[in-house]
């Protein structure tokens, strides 16, 4: 059944892990979010990265969060051709901002698209897309 | 900026096709040098600096031109920052010339974006290379969501309104009825914008850019080489540039590269806002022009939503801007920066008929590349006929 097939293959791009971010996707899989905070500087830094930006420090701690958060601004796409988002229009694209205080974007699920709001509170979902990826998005606080 | 009114730029050249399924892109590059040289009366003999980028060009795009063209200039840039490239080129090719590494630099740019059929806007997800595209693409970004983001935040904190943002598309529109070339030139109303399918909200179609065909080219030289040639010169007083990107996920994202990029060509070139005649503003979207205009200090933050109502931005208004109809109705293959230096010129020239703004002395062009909600590139241009 071919057909079949092709519907349930996940049509997305997916990330490129290489070892420089593999131990934050590793995290993912394991359903944990960390940011990186630097050890010389104590600057805070997302997405995730050898060097501090502000110091040029290696020397690194990763910060597990909570998984709050509030929507800092969003979209509701109704058009988009490329393969995977067309077939599951309209989506929301939101930054959110985390409780630790660094934005990430993602996309808001769970929730009607003409219920988000700026500033509504939300907590982190873990979807695991394959097997060897797992996203990290955002649906309304519970 | 110690090369302030040392450098002109001589000769422009808009290629009128807006839809040349026809023509290669390279043909279209070409075209347009031809008709920049022919516009100052200079010959393909006399250039010796080249400066290009474009989507459809390969990584080393400009050597393959220069094969085209069997060109061997002393002065190469294929800075590639997206739509703003040919505005940073301008600035780039003023440094050159007046440091002496080139005598006339050509800037060019040709895209079949149309007949290509290239989603530049909605084609969103494709992936990149790039750490940061590891982090967004898996969420289906796409040109409009981005920029959306920002008309989004905008509104929540300045209750800007759909209807302010309609206006510069209306005023943009108007501006392309005066424009013989420009791809839409029937007039639209603010409840035309409205009524507009949203493509991602606060966004609807007529808040967004067109896709064409289209190129243009730039011919840049000395001040004193530029005296003697056809066309009045157009002198570069100041100009700046920079990016604004998700700042280690620390950004305040209504401060645009525009800030930082228009506050320095201001102070190259020892003018002030109120100096400003008339004003080439890269309109990939309605809330790019409003956001640029504020962070180009013309009015303060939050405060855009007003500024850009009751007339304005029309050629007869306080601060007319984009008079050939811009991004929004006149032509935007891809990257637009080309077409905003080529209007600023020609305006400074006196020659834009009907859309010409009365006194034109000084132009302010600000290019944007990428996208204000991800990451993106600023160049300014200050300009002057005197």
């Amino acid at each position: 059944m071919p057909q079949q097939k092709e519907q349930r293959a996940y049509r997305k791009p997916l990330p490129h892990i290489d070892e420089e971010n593999r131990p934050w996707w590793e995290a993912t899989q394991r359903h944990e979010l960390y940011i990186q905070k630097c050890r010389d500087c104590g600057d805070l830094r997302f997405h995730p990265r050898a060097l501090c930006t502000s110091c040029l420090s290696s020397r690194t701690e990763w910060v597990r969060c909570k998984g709050g958060g509030k929507i800092y601004t969003f979209t509701v796409t109704y058009q988009n051709q490329a393969a995977g988002f067309r077939e599951s229009l309209p989506y929301v694209m939101a930054w959110v901002e985390l409780d630790e205080g660094v934005k990430m974007l993602t996309n808001i699920v769970d929730c009607p698209p003409e219920q988000v709001k700026i500033g509504m509170p939300v907590e982190a979902v873990f979807d695991d897309v394959t097997p060897e990826v797992t996203l990290v998005k955002f649906r309304p606080a519970r | 900026m110690s090369l302030s009114r040392k450098i002109a730029v001589a000769g422009v050249y808009e290629h009128p096709t807006r839809f040349a399924p026809d023509k290669s892109m390279y043909q279209i590059m070409a075209e347009s040098v031809r008709g920049a040289l022919d516009d100052c009366g200079l010959s393909i003999k006399d250039v010796d600096g080249l400066l290009t980028a474009g989507m459809g060009m390969g990584p080393m795009g400009i050597v393959g031109f220069c094969d085209y063209l069997n060109l061997t200039p002393n002065y190469l840039d294929g800075t590639n920052i997206g739509g703003s490239s040919f505005v940073a080129h301008t600035a780039h090719a003023a440094a050159a010339i007046h440091a002496g590494l080139c005598n006339v630099a050509v800037v060019v740019y040709g895209s079949t974006a149309a007949s290509s059929r290239f989603a530049i806007g909605t084609g969103g997800g494709h992936g990149g290379g790039d750490p940061c595209d590891q982090y967004e693409f898996p969420f289906g970004p796409t040109t409009v969501g981005a920029y959306a983001m920002i008309a989004q935040r905008h509104m929540h904190d300045y209750g800007t309104t759909p209807e302010q943002l309609a206006e510069i598309a209306v005023t943009m529109r108007l501006h392309a009825s005066m424009n013989p070339v420009a791809k839409y030139r029937d007039p639209i109303t603010v409840e035309d914008v409205l009524a507009s399918r949203v493509i991602s909200s606060p966004l609807h179609l007529l808040d967004c850019c067109i896709i064409s065909d289209g190129g243009g080219a730039l011919v840049i030289t000395s001040a004193e080489r530029a005296r003697d040639l056809k066309k009045k010169p157009a002198y570069l007083l100041g100009a700046g540039e920079t990016v604004r990107h998700a700042a280690r996920g620390q950004r305040d994202f209504l401060e645009i590269a525009a800030a930082q990029s228009g506050r320095l060509a201001f102070e190259r070139a020892g003018v002030t806002h109120k100096d400003i005649d008339m004003a080439m503003i890269y309109d990939s979207f309605t809330i790019t022009v409003l956001s640029t205009l504020e962070n180009l200090g013309f009015c303060k933050r939050g405060e855009g939503g007003p500024f850009v109502s009751g007339g304005r931005l029309r050629f007869d208004g306080a601060l007319p801007i984009n008079t050939d109809g811009g991004g929004l109705s006149s032509n935007h293959p891809g990257m637009r920066g080309m077409f905003l230096v080529i209007e600023a010129v020609k305006q400074l020239r006196g020659e834009c008929g009907p859309r010409q703004v009365k006194n034109c002395k000084i132009a302010l062009v600000h290019g944007t590349g990428g996208a204000l909600g991800t990451r993106h590139s600023g160049a300014t241009l200050i300009l002057t006929n005197q």
